[in-house]
């Protein structure tokens, strides 16, 4: 089987990731933080440790500030809803994931003002389009940092720095990159940055973060969800400190031990080292694909330009049909549709049909890519 | 006799990140629960040799670590 729906979900994790999560629910399953014994305060050290070594990551000095959630499309909420109100004016673009587009859609109901920067049909902006969106009251921009259809990276660094000239804050959708480009966000600029843990950070399902960088005052984003933290038992008001404010109810521990873990397998392949090795599988796969005639492949074609995944479509046949026999008779698993992005494939030219989506990780090989491209060569000609 | 210290902190990881750039300094420190007397909360505090007082809160608020209290605690109730 070649596994090529990384952008989905990263498949198989590591087995540092898998005893990582085993170990922590057999010696340190004590409540985090709540009850002052061995096994709480060895799980609250779990969680602790974790969210350092995630700060670091991402460039935030200060721990707290990572909140962790149970994906990047509960991030993403959180940062919305928690911090637009009614009258607020925010600019996204047109290649959003619905993890973007559908929070947005529906505060747009309750009276926040929307604006699209149109993107290229290759996926990517010109900070020239958000410039000509952005007014004196946009509160936020929403961004990105690469396409989950094309692989498209957005220029998050150059928007930000005209975001702020504006007055707005930028909220970065990082589920793409995170792992495989490396993301300061004090270098860059981002003042929100929502992560997930089980793609090419190789944790579990169930695990993922928003990062609040130190340019944010807490102040201004309210909670998705009140409830018990361990702390100020006394008061029945929800805290104001971090990172309990934000994270009411008993933590994910097994998925953060194990996220803890698949950070820790990345850091040790090395970022950069990752990276190169998914720019040239990138290469081969759009270089094999856009021989074949009859195939369109979508995006910019610039491994430099995007992130490893693949979007594609045959001419004359179903993407269901190529995904089906991909998956019966070369036991190649892709993904096929609109990839919960309907924006980003209006964008690109493929809504409705959607695209053939091929995604490597970090683990894949260049073996897995040629067979691929073989067998899809093979399911074109027959 | 006063031995010890606590520190009471208003949440779960300021008290580990405390206890962790102490222990990087060399400051011999130690999680307990938070002792009642001094809090109705639920969570941990960080009790500490009484003479590195100093130290310690020079420590934490060079890494703007918010402390809610400090307390003495006699060597009875430690």
């Amino acid at each position: 089987m070649i596994y090529l729906d990384h952008a989905a979900t990263s498949w198989p994790k590591p087995a540092e990731v898998i005893k990582a999560m085993t170990d922590v629910l057999e010696g340190a399953g004590g409540n985090p933080g709540r009850s002052g014994h061995r096994v709480s305060i060895a799980a609250a050290r779990v969680i602790y440790d974790t969210r350092e070594e995630i700060s670091r990551f991402f460039g935030v000095s200060d721990p707290l500030r990572v909140i962790f959630t149970g994906n990047a499309t509960h991030a993403i909420n959180l940062a919305l809803i928690g911090m637009l109100k009614p009258g607020d004016h925010v600019v996204t673009s047109s290649m959003e994931h619905n993890a973007v587009m559908r929070p947005l859609r529906r505060l747009e109901k309750k009276g926040i003002r929307l604006s699209m920067a149109p993107c290229a049909s290759d996926g990517s902006l010109d900070v020239e389009d958000v410039t000509n969106v952005l007014t004196s009251d946009t509160r936020l921009v929403v961004l990105t940092h690469a396409s989950n259809v094309v692989g498209t990276l957005l220029p998050v660094a150059e928007v930000a720095v005209i975001a702020h000239r504006a007055g707005a804050l930028l909220l970065v959708d990082a589920a793409q990159t995170a792992g495989v480009i490396p993301i300061d966000m004090t270098a860059m600029g981002i003042d929100l940055l929502a992560f997930t843990g089980h793609k090419e950070l190789q944790g579990p399902p169930g695990i993922g973060g928003l990062v609040i960088a130190e340019s944010i005052d807490i102040a201004q984003i309210d909670p998705l969800i009140c409830g018990g933290t361990g702390s100020r038992s006394e008061s029945e008001e929800q805290p104001e400190d971090l990172p309990d404010k934000f994270e009411s109810g008993t933590a994910n521990l097994a998925g953060i031990a194990g996220l803890g873990a698949g950070l820790r397998r990345i850091q040790d392949i090395g970022i950069e080292e990752a990276r190169a090795h998914l720019k040239t599988l990138a290469r081969a796969l759009i270089d094999g694909l856009s021989a074949l005639p009859e195939i369109t492949v979508y995006g910019t074609l610039d491994p430099d330009r995007s992130v490893a995944v693949v979007s594609f479509t045959v001419t004359g046949r179903r993407v269901s049909e190529i995904g089906l026999r991909l998956d019966e008779e070369y036991g190649i698993l892709s993904r096929v549709g609109l990839h919960c992005a309907p924006a980003a494939h209006r964008t690109i030219g493929s809504f409705p049909e959607g695209t053939v989506r091929l995604a490597p990780g970090v683990f894949t090989t260049m073996d897995d890519i040629q067979q691929a491209i073989q067998a899809i060569g093979r399911i074109i000609r027959s | 006799m006063t031995q010890y210290g606590v520190i009471l902190f208003h949440t779960t990881s300021s008290v580990l990140r405390a206890e962790k750039l102490l222990i990087a300094e060399g400051v011999e420190v130690k999680l307990i629960p938070t002792p009642r007397q001094l809090s109705s909360d639920c969570g941990i505090a960080l009790r500490f040799n009484w003479t590195c007082r100093d130290r310690i809160t020079s420590v934490l608020k060079e890494a703007r670590v918010e402390i809610d209290a400090v307390h003495a605690l006699d060597v009875m109730q430690a």
